[in-house]
């Protein structure tokens, strides 16, 4: 689902991000990406959602190669991505339901479907009741469930999770995996970039170690690919 | 429908600096406009002058009124002429008593000579057309002498041409001035909320999507702003002319066209600087 080959990325002003970096997320896993800061995590996301084009080798994602995407088919290709921050990426002047309903809005959801779907998203992270909040009067945690909602509208195939939960204190934090965990248990694959050892230590799931810009350690596929799957 | 209500809600979202907007865009407009307004009284008053050009050919005594009145209709049908009117010495003498009402009795009649008096239409009263014409017309040989003001007719045109490169210069430089002010001020706009629009991408929006509210934005300042920049024009005019001296308001359609044009900037500048900012996010 997501192909990683011999992808190197070079930055104009920073130099090089990634060297030879080839590897494979299968349907439905759930992967940490993990290193130091400005190991090329970031840009190995970035990648993915296709906000950067590597410099040399492929990636591809759902069908869709960097060798010849459009800029309309990278649009089409996010609604089927969803995208988490560390700083959350609200929009401070909407409440929580309206910060949802945005992205159903932006994809072009029937108007009539949106009140239902943006509650629906919301008990599903926990915060029925705080749909009328403005991101302001909502804790770190509770925001970043508000940015996991909005990532969810449309029923991605994989979560991209930058960090998110570098801003959270340890409570929060559990609260955020636990979640992301729920998500990947109904199907969705999850590729987290963190920090927190403590994450990678509690749980089971593949870890994928960079440093400058190249896959340091790998371990391993938790799930066997599927001929289907090497799109 | 959603660009109209996305462009609506940024209005009722950010109040302040869409007004801020608009009256910067209305300020822009009204120095052009006031500057418009100041070229079209010249031209005005310089083509009001200039309609006073005028050939006078001198008739010799004793000429047939049937040679004259073959000539005036030859005259008549030079394309640069408007009009040719006979003067005779009756009428000169009337003329010249009713003009210097304290010389009446030095005036006798047969005094003056009759004469032929050629106007011209706009567009060929330029020294080189006139003095072309007055050739012509000294041609027949029943006219004595053909007087048209040579000096006058080329100091008015050597005003005329001064004024209409000064009216361009200065014209295209406010208006630069103003579209780059407008544009500053929409892409302002469109700063303060690249938040916004860099979530849009990240969920997957178009970019037609992203931009069409903000055309739709920019369109309705322009025109607001255009607007406005009118009624503040007019209402200058109005006060000159109650003031000061009197003037004439842009034609209706000079009118429409100035507010057109303030809201093509508005949708053009927002267009340019939303393409710019997509291309970077």
């Amino acid at each position: 689902m997501i192909r990683f080959t011999d992808v190197t990325k070079e930055y104009p002003r920073t130099g090089v991000a990634l060297t030879d970096v080839s590897f494979h997320v299968a349907k439905g896993e759930f992967v940490f990406l993990t290193g130091p800061s400005g190991s090329g995590k970031s840009t190995i996301l970035k990648l993915i959602y296709m906000e950067e084009l590597p410099t040399a080798g492929e990636v591809r994602v759902s069908g869709l190669s960097t060798v010849d995407v459009k800029r309309s088919e990278i649009a089409k290709l996010r609604r089927k991505l969803g995208i988490v921050f560390q700083d959350f990426r609200l929009l401070e002047d909407r409440s929580a339901e309206a910060n949802i309903a945005f992205a159903l809005e932006v994809t072009g959801a029937p108007r009539s479907q949106i009140p239902s779907r943006v509650s629906r998203l919301l008990t599903q992270v926990g915060l029925a009741s705080k749909g009328g909040a403005f991101p302001r009067e909502l804790s770190g945690g509770e925001q970043q469930r508000v940015a996991i909602a909005r990532a969810l509208v449309n029923e991605p195939y994989v979560l991209i999770a930058d960090e998110p939960t570098g801003n959270l204190d340890d409570r929060a934090t559990r609260g955020i995996f636990q979640l992301l965990r729920e998500i990947n248990a109904s199907g969705t694959a999850v590729v987290m970039a963190t920090h927190n050892l403590d994450l990678i230590r509690r749980s089971d799931y593949r870890t994928i170690e960079i440093n400058r810009g190249q896959i340091v350690y790998d371990s391993g596929e938790t799930k066997p690919v599927q001929p289907e799957e090497l799109v | 429908m959603r660009s109209m209500r996305e462009a609506l809600l940024a209005f009722r979202r950010a109040p302040l600096l869409s007004v801020l907007g608009i009256i910067t865009i209305a300020f822009s407009l009204f120095a052009v406009g006031l500057f418009g307004l100041v070229a079209v009284n010249i031209k005005e008053t310089i083509a009001s002058v200039e309609e006073r050009v005028e050939i006078r050919a001198f008739v010799s005594e004793g000429t047939a009124s049937e040679a004259i009145a073959a000539a005036i209709g030859d005259v008549g049908a030079f394309p640069e002429v408007a009009r040719v009117d006979y003067v005779s010495q009756e009428d000169a003498l009337k003329r010249a008593r009713q003009e210097l009402g304290e010389f009446r009795d030095v005036f006798d009649a047969g005094f003056l000579p009759a004469s032929i008096e050629v106007r011209l239409k706009p567009g060929y009263r330029d020294p080189e057309q006139v003095r072309s014409v007055a050739a012509r017309i000294a041609t027949y040989q029943f006219i004595d002498d053909v007087r048209y003001g040579q000096e006058w007719v080329e100091k008015l045109a050597r005003i005329r041409n001064i004024a209409g490169i000064a009216g361009i210069a200065l014209g295209l430089a406010f208006a630069t001035v103003a579209v780059m002010i407008i544009g500053t001020t929409i892409r302002m706009a469109v700063l303060a909320r690249s938040r916004e629009i860099a979530i849009m991408r990240l969920v997957g929006a178009t970019d037609g999507f992203i931009r069409r509210p903000f055309l739709i934005e920019g369109f309705v300042k322009g025109i607001l702003g255009g607007g406005a920049a009118l009624l503040l024009t007019w209402v200058a005019s109005l006060l000159i002319n109650r003031y000061i001296v009197k003037t004439s308001f842009f034609p209706m359609e000079l009118a429409i066209v100035g507010v057109l044009g303030g809201a093509i900037i508005g949708l053009l500048g927002s267009g340019v600087s939303v393409g710019r900012h997509l291309r970077r996010v």
